[in-house]
């Protein structure tokens, strides 16, 4: 994307469940340097906890030792969250992107049904035993002073 | 994270403070398996007036309990959430068949109602 880069954070971490919340506080905190609503930063939270989530539980199957690495990039009017792992990788894109879809029974597959709808554009790139990186975007109306977070 | 769980007249009433993601799901499922472990629960109330945040590992946990609850001719209530959890609750359609209202003393009215027309 031929943008300018307003601010870019890079954070590797173990792939702990205790990561979870600690990497959608820090997209978050990111995001609030633009104009966003209340409710945009709360679907932000959301869909940054799902894909992290996602490479620690489905990615990594629950490995802690293995590493995470999220690329949160702010553009003009733009957020770009980037989640890798280096894990097993998804067989079935197309089939993991639907609703429902789980391989988990107390699960039910809302993951990317939340990214989905609280993102613009979801990007799911995945090889089998190579791993998966998933990139969320968001565009921020920059006239987002109705609701403004002021965190 | 906390979950303050109280048991009375076979309803479980879990109050779930903070956040609801997928290290606290796993602290909430084993809370809640333990207390339905060791005391005759027949209902719940999940009560998330002070939860602040949820995400698909939240409602996950939720659905499981649902599961138990409904298996046993329970009734599962939830109630007390803010507008952000209820719109994720909404999309991920479990408030189409769990019933929710706004405070815990109103969760005991469905209760009684539901279970005296035999849930």
């Amino acid at each position: 994307m031929d943008r300018i880069v307003k601010n870019r954070i890079i954070l590797e971490f173990d792939g702990r469940a205790e990561n979870v919340s600690l990497s959608r506080v820090t997209v978050a905190a990111l995001a609030a340097q633009l104009s966003v609503t209340l409710s945009e930063l709360e679907e932000i939270k959301v869909a940054t906890s799902e894909a992290v989530s996602n490479a620690i539980i489905h990615g990594y199957q629950n490995n802690p030792e293995k590493t995470v690495r999220l690329v949160c990039t702010l553009y003009e009017d733009w957020l770009e969250v980037e989640v890798k792992d280096e894990g097993v990788g998804i067989k079935d894109i197309k089939q993991a992107l639907q609703p429902a879809f789980s391989s988990d029974p107390e699960r039910m597959g809302l993951g990317f049904v939340f990214m989905q709808s609280f993102m613009d554009e979801v990007v799911v790139d995945s090889q089998v035993n190579l791993g998966t990186t998933v990139t969320l975007r968001k565009k921020i109306s920059s006239s987002g002073v109705k609701n403004k977070a002021v965190s | 994270m906390t979950h303050i769980l109280q048991n009375k007249n076979d309803t479980l009433v879990v109050k779930v403070v903070g956040e609801l993601d997928m290290l606290t799901a796993q602290e909430f499922r084993e809370i809640v398996e333990k207390a339905m472990a060791g005391a005759l629960v027949r209902n719940m109330i999940i009560d998330l007036d002070k939860a602040g945040f949820i995400d698909s590992s939240g409602i996950g946990v939720i659905l499981g309990r649902y599961r138990k609850i409904k298996a046993q001719n329970g009734v599962m209530v939830l109630c007390g959430m803010n507008e952000n959890i209820k719109r994720i609750l909404e999309m991920s359609g479990i408030l189409s068949f769990i019933p929710f209202c706004s405070s815990e003393k109103e969760s005991w009215e469905i209760i009684a109602k539901k279970a005296f027309k035999g849930a």
